[in-house]
């Protein structure tokens, strides 16, 4: 213990007007100003004097069970709130514990700003005990990271850190923090001055000229379809999203982290788009003459095989990040600019009313589309055995589709995406670009911080949802009353299901042989356990757990072998689809 | 689509681990590097990058991108073009028999390069110039027996407008 700290915080010389604080008064004094109310994370040596004033000030820790979970905590936290989440954990194991989490929040584009102790900066090198270059070993998964070599940079770096984390395309920053520097006290006044990053200036507003050659794209086009992905969600852009769609009469079909960007009651919804999409969502953007895409990024799980993709579309191109653009297809019109500005200055250019005959003549492709959807509706046949999807129907419908949901990764996630309709930004929460299984439940620990009142929902398997159970600790000690559904079929279906198409149905490993009794182990963690083994079962034992006031464990036995369909193999055109 | 050769030169923060992010960049998304110069520029906070890489024209378009993207790079210009100086330095050390030592003299003296270090059996000669010229010198040094070489890559300026 440092003695120092012991002494008054506030100089008795009225002449000095900074005060000494400590690097972890300085800390807590720059997180407060930056509108952080909420820290997930997990003490340990380096970070123990940031633990001491962290539990003197007024910002809530929750005190998660593993680092990862601290990290999946913050990111649903971020997505669920669109505010940056914030981590705070140890040196060594601790920090290398953050980086499955970190790595899941760059994929996705997630503000969170994830800070490290570090061991004092003479030992730095030294191999000290808990002592990791993570700065090193996060340069390619985070936005940016710090190293803090001096107490009189932290403050700065602090700012710069929420300020890079939050802008442009949001990512992920981590700041390493030696114990000396934590430790030591300077004569330190608030910043003023503004924040000087003089390489980093994101782009916000488009230009309009592109902007025009959009326009004159959209008065043309006999069959769009627009594509909304995660950046209509960071951005804020679902509003004018929505009224592009209605405006110009376009259908709108979305990537996973798309999902919520745009009403999926609205009859121009197509459903997700890609290699488990909709039958029409891949056939429209396969025959669409104009995509407009906002805030993706064309990734595989998209696109299938590129050459194939859109073969028929010019191609807008909506994105923050210019690296975005034209690195997986080729585009028409790319537009560098923010998707809410963007699509703002569109719809003020395009005029609010429609040309006379826009409905007329949109309507043989919209009639088309409609062909489509009656060919092969989303399906599946609810039998003998509870099947997943009637699991994630009745939970859509018993949630009146207002709760905040959450998935682990694999079919549980797709299901999810399938079968429960998203109407609003920041209402799904999924690991979709780095697919992380055991993203769920921590996730929605963090949205439940974000959103008390609010019902979160965490939709699992029985795989993912052990690889970070040991958060149902946190849930229950923080009293954030999640629900847990588990479709448990006792396979790590998602690569069960790729065995069975492509592998002659060889289950290499992918059979839980034993698992645990998920009811007794919810009770173990002071939590409530339910089960359903039969289809009729279901809907009582959902709506008991989604009643119940603390966090529940609904164990689901589904169907065992059921697939996710339709479902593209990967490298196929998405129009190759294999189908119910 | 063929792969193109471009030097680009890029202004950085002088800060630890800022050419780590340059070099990572690189190697964890497959591009290559051919040559790479790294020093300090007038402004002690300031240093400059150059490197020279190899790629077909959508992978250099995301190059520039993702360097430009970097927090550190302040500046990336693509100089493959005429409108640069382009240089490279070499120290090679060179067998001198007898019989070559008067013939790798020669050649010095045609190339305008320097010998800086010698011995009974060695030359070593500094040579600056295009890479077109460093290797046109060693083409003609090769069959004395070139011992050791140090290249510095290319470093490159954008002229000034006249």
């Amino acid at each position: 213990m440092d003695a120092a700290r012991l002494e008054p915080r506030v100089p008795a010389s009225s002449a000095d007007p900074a005060p000494l604080l400590s690097g972890a008064q300085i800390l807590m004094a720059a997180l407060r100003a930056e509108g952080v109310d909420t820290i997930f994370g997990y003490p340990g040596g380096a970070v123990i004097d940031l633990y001491d004033e962290l539990a003197r000030s007024a910002i809530r820790h929750v005190l998660v069970r593993h680092e990862q979970g601290a990290v999946h905590a913050a990111d649903g936290y971020a997505r669920a709130s669109g505010r940056t989440g914030v981590c705070l954990v140890t040196s060594g194991p601790g920090a290398t514990n953050t980086v499955t989490g970190i790595a899941t929040a760059y994929a996705d584009s997630i503000p969170l700003v994830v800070i490290t102790g570090q061991v004092p900066t003479h030992l730095i090198g030294n191999d000290a005990f808990q002592e990791v270059d993570i700065v090193g070993i996060t340069r390619p998964c985070t936005k940016h990271n710090y190293l803090v070599a001096r107490t009189e940079d932290l403050a700065r770096i602090v700012r710069e850190a929420f300020h890079v984390a939050a802008s442009g395309r949001p990512g992920p920053v981590l700041i390493d923090l030696p114990k000396d520097v934590v430790n030591r006290r300077i004569a330190h006044a608030p910043l003023t001055d503004p924040i000087r990053l003089r390489a980093y200036r994101p782009n916000y507003r488009p230009n309009k000229n592109q902007l025009r050659k959009v326009l004159a794209l959209v008065a043309e086009a006999q069959r769009p379809v627009i594509f909304a992905g995660g950046g209509v969600i960071r951005s804020g852009a679902s509003a004018e999203l929505t009224a592009l769609a209605r405006r110009i009469q376009s259908p709108v079909t979305g990537s996973l982290m798309g999902l919520g960007a745009f009403p999926g009651s609205d009859p121009l919804w197509l459903g997700m788009l890609g290699m488990h999409g909709t039958y029409r969502a891949n056939m429209a953007v396969s025959h669409a003459d104009l995509l407009i895409a906002v805030g993706v990024r064309f990734s595989d799980r998209v696109t299938g095989k590129t050459d194939a993709f859109a073969a028929q579309a010019r191609i807008v191109h909506i994105d923050i990040d210019p690296t975005s653009i034209r690195k997986n297809v080729p585009v028409t019109i790319p537009v560098v600019g923010d998707c809410r500005l963007t699509l703002e200055t569109v719809n003020q250019m395009m005029g609010a009313e429609a040309p006379d005959g826009l409905a007329a003549a949109r309507r043989p492709w919209l009639d088309r589309i409609g062909e489509w959807q009656r060919a092969h509706k989303l399906a599946y046949r609810q039998g003998e055995t509870i099947k997943p999807q009637f699991v994630v129907e009745t939970l859509h419908r018993l949630t009146g589709g207002r709760a905040i949901v959450t998935t682990e990764v694999g079919q549980n996630q797709m299901w999810t995406a399938q079968f429960f309709h998203f109407d609003r930004p920041g209402q799904f929460i999924t690991s979709g670009g780095l697919g992380t299984m055991g993203f769920g439940l921590p996730a929605a620990i963090g949205a439940q911080m974000a959103f008390p009142d609010q019902l979160v929902l965490d939709i699992a398997g029985d795989g993912s949802i052990q690889m970070n159970i040991q958060e149902l600790a946190t849930a229950v000690q923080c009293g954030l009353p999640v629900k847990v559904v588990i479709l448990n079929n006792g396979y790590l279906g998602m690569v069960r299901q790729w065995q069975e198409l492509f592998y002659d149905k060889r289950y290499a490993c992918t059979r839980m042989d034993h698992q645990p009794d998920f009811v007794k182990l919810a009770e173990a963690y002071g939590a409530l356990g339910l089960r359903a083994t039969r289809p009729e079962e279901v809907e009582a034992v959902l709506a008991r757990g989604l009643a119940a006031p603390g966090p529940v464990l609904m164990d689901v036995l589904v169907e065992r072998e059921e697939c996710v369909y339709p479902m593209v193999p990967a490298g196929a055109p998405i129009t190759e689809m294999l189908l119910v | 689509m063929t792969a193109e050769r471009h030097i680009f030169t890029m202004l950085v923060d002088n800060e630890p681990g800022v050419l780590s992010r340059v070099v990572g960049l690189f190697s964890g998304r497959g591009f290559n590097i051919e040559s790479l110069c790294v020093a300090e520029t007038i402004d002690p906070k300031i240093s400059r990058i150059t490197l020279v890489t190899m790629a077909n024209p959508p992978v250099i378009e995301q190059i520039e991108k993702q360097l430009n993207k970097l927090i550190n790079v302040i500046k990336v210009r693509d100089l493959s073009g005429d409108d640069a100086v382009k240089r490279e330095m070499a120290l090679i050390c060179v067998q001198a028999r007898p019989e070559h030592r008067a013939e790798i003299l020669r050649i010095v003296d045609i190339f305008r390069c320097k010998v800086v270090d010698v011995g009974l059996a060695h030359y070593i000669i500094e040579v600056t110039g295009t890479e077109g010229k460093l290797t046109a010198l060693l083409n003609l040094l090769r069959p004395m027996g070139i011992k050791k070489i140090a290249r510095t890559g290319t470093v490159a300026l954008l002229r000034e407008p006249n």
